[in-house]
């Protein structure tokens, strides 16, 4: 759509055609698209967070939550994730300047503070699975590994993405293309984001309520 | 949890692939398998002879125009038709003989698979390929587009549902499929009763098909969003692209849940997580509750499309505008929003009690007044319309007298009391297969009658879409009626034998209706190729063979690559009929060149790809599963460097093709 009929055209109701067309160039409905398709993503970690709501307090006389995670650590590891988010919002504002070594800049360490999430997360994992807190020892964590293991893997796909984007910005600048794919990259790790603040609450803060 | 010593010493190689997993002891399946290679190989010569390789892959394999993905999709669920039907018809022979102390002719093994593997072809990959072709091939003519907003990924999206027809196909020759029924409900389907390969090659073939359909949701709904023509607001679009864009709302919110629930039950196999299991504080009832949250939204998805169909079916061959338009389309969103809060009265049995259970119950019957309110308006479409009583139009009534009895026995389920006798029951079977044949199908028969003219350029054979017509219908009734019987004399379903020899004559009939439905089949097959044969007399030139109404009448038959040479303006919600009320000129100068996606291989190599990490998962072959996931990403990233995805058509082709439509439209005048 798009082009709203002109007051002309709605006067002289006999126009059935455009005459005058320009290219319609790809991509002009990819934020749309990649909007819904990221809440289609939402619903999977839905799902996740549903299923972590059912089971999380199974867990079949082994460890919970109190005895397993270390508060401070994952603190420490949001901290990362929200820097991150702020940092990716400062190389959009230098690609909106045109600025590519500012934004390239910025996207490096965006990267820098995403695999620093990456390495903390993966430390806990290793530090439960080393306590006998392995995915099969209760449904609870399943769920849990689960449900923070998807948003890891998530963030892991956002690093390769991060770091395809930032070899395609280097050869070809900031053209279109990349422009639209930077935004969508955009609203990808904000969307991370928005999850794991509900995986803080929901499964960390609230799991040393339980 | 299942302990690692249980599990065999797996081949480094073939993983656990062996050639005891070929079913050589299968009388039945060595025939099949014999017969489908012959016929492969005699396809695959026969394109070798006639040298098509290469027309296929730059014309079809590689195309991403619309109108040629959808014809694929329509192939792919007719070709899959044919193999979810043989397995309907073994099961009804099966029922029809296994009586008074015969075991029938298919033991439990094979006939269990049967039953899981026609549930699981019939909705993915015979229903859903048919209705995201219908989708895909007449949504964007409708809106006045070019193409849909993401070409490439219609391409990826097709090739990925056909990469899960291809790994269901594989089970049948290579290993065994599921044995749990069409949702593979754990803990049967966990990996302590499911041990075999059957449940890996259920959950990989939805999964790649499943990205195919969330892609291709996501495609058509920015397509509808995005590219509608200029003037046709969302209560001028019509009824069928209304329909359409409610079904793919419904794909991206329903189709996730499959996919995250799929990968707990892989987990569960594969890892040993106790997300379902029995112990460990696993609860199977969270995947049959997850499950139907995407289970229930399908059928709808399924059926939503048609009542579009209907809707323009109807008004089309009775003349007249359709009755109670904004009705239609708010009865459609109603559904769209019910059918998400009902998945529980598919099993009521669970025992979440009466307050649950009512809820669901009452939400359940309330989707019978917007249902009700379809019917309503069809009939008052027809109502001192001039009806021609064309194919399409006798699908239509068809579907409207049968498609009420499955309604009202819908309603009848939804009663929790009357659900708890009847649960699981034939009745049940008789009840969804009412809607889904009654409904689906006949509405994607009384589609391609409609639409075939437009897609290839001349009308089915009336003659034998007549034969196809009445042997459908009757073959439905007779097959279906008395399964209502059995249902409601207590026979439970994926029953394999019967003690009560009073019961057999109620599957001898049921029996004889599947054979009806068998030659109405071959039937249609007839008719496609009768048609072909006298294509030159069924010829449409005019591109407008019903008088239509909207705008893929406008355009020529078929259409030409671009669609439409300008984009056209919409005024009324009829647009075509409102211009040929208006004297519409059809332009004959003034042509640009049209800017137009260009053809790639990327999705069918994404698509092979994916086959091959599926086959690798499904018997451990790790190395190769390894390999296949790192080519997919590979691949993935190498494609994104191809900045350059369009071409423009030259001036000359536009010229071209709409200078042969002046000169075939002159031919009909004079």
């Amino acid at each position: 759509m798009g082009h709203a009929l002109t007051s002309e055209q709605a006067a002289a109701r006999t126009l059935f055609h455009l005459q005058d067309e320009h290219d319609h160039e790809a991509g002009g409905s990819t934020l749309l698209g990649f909007w819904i398709y990221l809440m289609s993503d939402c619903l999977i970690f839905a799902v996740l967070f549903a299923t972590y709501g059912v089971l999380g307090g199974n867990y079949a006389a082994g460890p919970g939550p109190k005895d397993l995670f270390d508060l401070p650590l994952v603190a420490l590891n949001t901290s990362m994730l929200l820097l991150s988010s702020i940092t990716y919002g400062f190389a959009m504002l230098s690609s909106y300047r045109n600025n590519v070594a500012g934004t390239q800049a910025w996207l490096f360490i965006t990267g820098l503070f995403g695999a620093a999430f990456l390495g903390i997360e993966l430390y806990e994992f290793a530090h439960m699975i080393h306590l006998g807190a392995t995915p099969q020892r209760s449904a609870f964590l399943s769920a849990f590994f689960t449900l923070v293991g998807t948003h890891g893997l998530h963030v892991t796909f956002g690093i390769v993405w991060l770091i395809t984007l930032m070899v395609q910005i280097g050869k070809h600048g900031l053209n279109r293309a990349n422009a639209r794919r930077l935004a969508c990259l955009s609203l990808f790790w904000h969307f991370l984001d928005v999850i794991w603040i509900g995986v803080f609450t929901f499964v960390y803060l609230m799991g040393m309520l339980r | 949890m299942m302990s690692q010593a249980e599990l065999p010493v797996l081949d480094p190689i073939f993983g656990r692939l062996s050639f005891a997993a070929l079913p050589l002891h299968e009388p039945i399946l060595v025939a099949t398998f014999v017969a489908v290679a012959i016929g492969g190989i005699a396809l695959l010569a026969g394109v070798t002879r006639y040298q098509l390789w290469g027309y296929l892959w730059r014309e079809w394999i590689t195309t991403i125009d619309h109108k040629r993905i959808g014809i694929m999709y329509m192939i792919l669920g007719i070709v899959m038709l044919l193999r979810g039907f043989a397995d309907a018809i073994m099961m009804r022979l099966q029922q029809a003989i296994a009586f008074g102390g015969s075991e029938g002719y298919l033991n439990a093994h094979h006939y269990d698979q049967i039953f899981t593997a026609h549930g699981v072809i019939m909705i993915f990959f015979v229903a859903m390929p048919l209705v995201t072709g219908l989708m895909n091939y007449i949504v964007p003519l409708q809106i006045g587009a070019r193409d849909v907003a993401f070409p490439f990924l219609n391409n990826f999206s097709f090739w990925m549902t056909t990469a899960g027809a291809v790994l269901v196909m594989f089970s049948l020759f290579v290993g065994e499929f599921a044995r749990t029924g069409w949702l593979a409900y754990p803990p049967l389907s966990g990996i302590q009763y499911s041990p075999d390969v059957g449940v890996d090659y259920y959950i990989w073939a939805l999964q790649i098909a499943g990205v195919g359909t969330l892609l291709s949701g996501v495609n058509l709904l920015a397509t509808i969003i995005k590219m509608r023509a200029p003037g046709m607001t969302l209560m001028k679009m019509p009824v069928f692209t209304w329909t359409s864009l409610c079904t793919n709302v419904l794909i991206v919110a329903a189709f996730p849940v499959l996919t995250a629930v799929l990968v707990m039950l892989s987990l569960d196999r594969y890892v040993g997580t106790n997300f379902f299991t029995n112990d460990f504080g696993g609860n199977p009832m969270m995947y049959v509750n997850l499950i139907w949250i995407w289970g229930h939204p399908e059928v709808y998805i399924l059926i939503l499309p048609l009542f579009g169909v209907f809707s323009e079916v109807t008004s089309t061959f009775s003349g007249k505008r359709l009755f109670g338009y904004s009705s239609m389309v708010y009865a459609t969103v109603v559904i769209t929003i019910l059918s998400y809060i009902v998945w529980l009265h598919h099993f009521f049995t669970m025992g979440s009690g009466a307050s649950v259970n009512s809820f669901f119950g009452i939400t359940t019957m309330i989707i019978s007044i917007p249902t009700g309110a379809k019917l309503f308006n069809w009939l008052f479409t027809m109502y001192r319309g001039r009806i021609r009583f064309e194919l399409p139009m006798m699908w239509t009534v068809a579907f409207m007298l049968t498609f009420v009895i499955g309604g009202m026995t819908g309603v009848l389920l939804a009663v929790p009391p009357a659900d708890f006798v009847l649960h699981n029951s034939l009745f049940l079977i008789a009840h969804f297969h009412n809607v889904i044949i009654g409904g689906v199908l006949f509405g994607l028969f009384a589609g391609i009658n409609y639409w075939f003219p437009k897609a290839f350029g001349f009308k089915l054979d009336r003659f034998w879409g007549l034969v196809s017509f009445w042997l459908w219908v009757i073959g439905f009734w007779v097959a279906f009626m008395p399964l209502y019987v059995l249902g409601l004399m207590g026979v439970t379903r994926r029953l394999r034998y019967f003690e009560d020899p009073s019961l057999q004559i109620w599957f001898q009939i049921a029996a004889v209706g599947a054979g009806l439905i068998a030659i109405g089949i071959g039937a249609m097959l007839v008719q496609f190729y009768v048609s072909f044969r006298k294509r030159n007399e069924l010829r449409d030139t005019t591109g407008d063979p019903w008088d239509g109404r909207t705008l893929e009448w406008s355009t020529s038959s078929p259409p030409p690559v671009y669609n439409f040479a300008f984009t056209p303006i919409v005024h009324d919600g009829d647009a075509w009929w409102d211009m040929k009320q208006r004297g519409y000129q059809r332009p004959l100068s003034g042509f640009r060149a049209i800017l137009m996606p260009a053809n790639t291989g990327a999705g069918f190599i994404l698509a092979v790809l994916s086959t091959v990490f599926g086959f690798a998962m499904v018997w451990y072959m790790w190395w190769l599963a390894i390999a296949s996931f790192i080519g997919l990403v590979g691949y993935t990233i190498y494609h994104t460097f191809n900045y350059n995805r369009e071409y423009h058509l030259t001036l000359e082709d536009v010229v071209r093709a709409e200078d042969e439509r002046t000169r075939q439209l002159a031919a009909v005048r004079s």
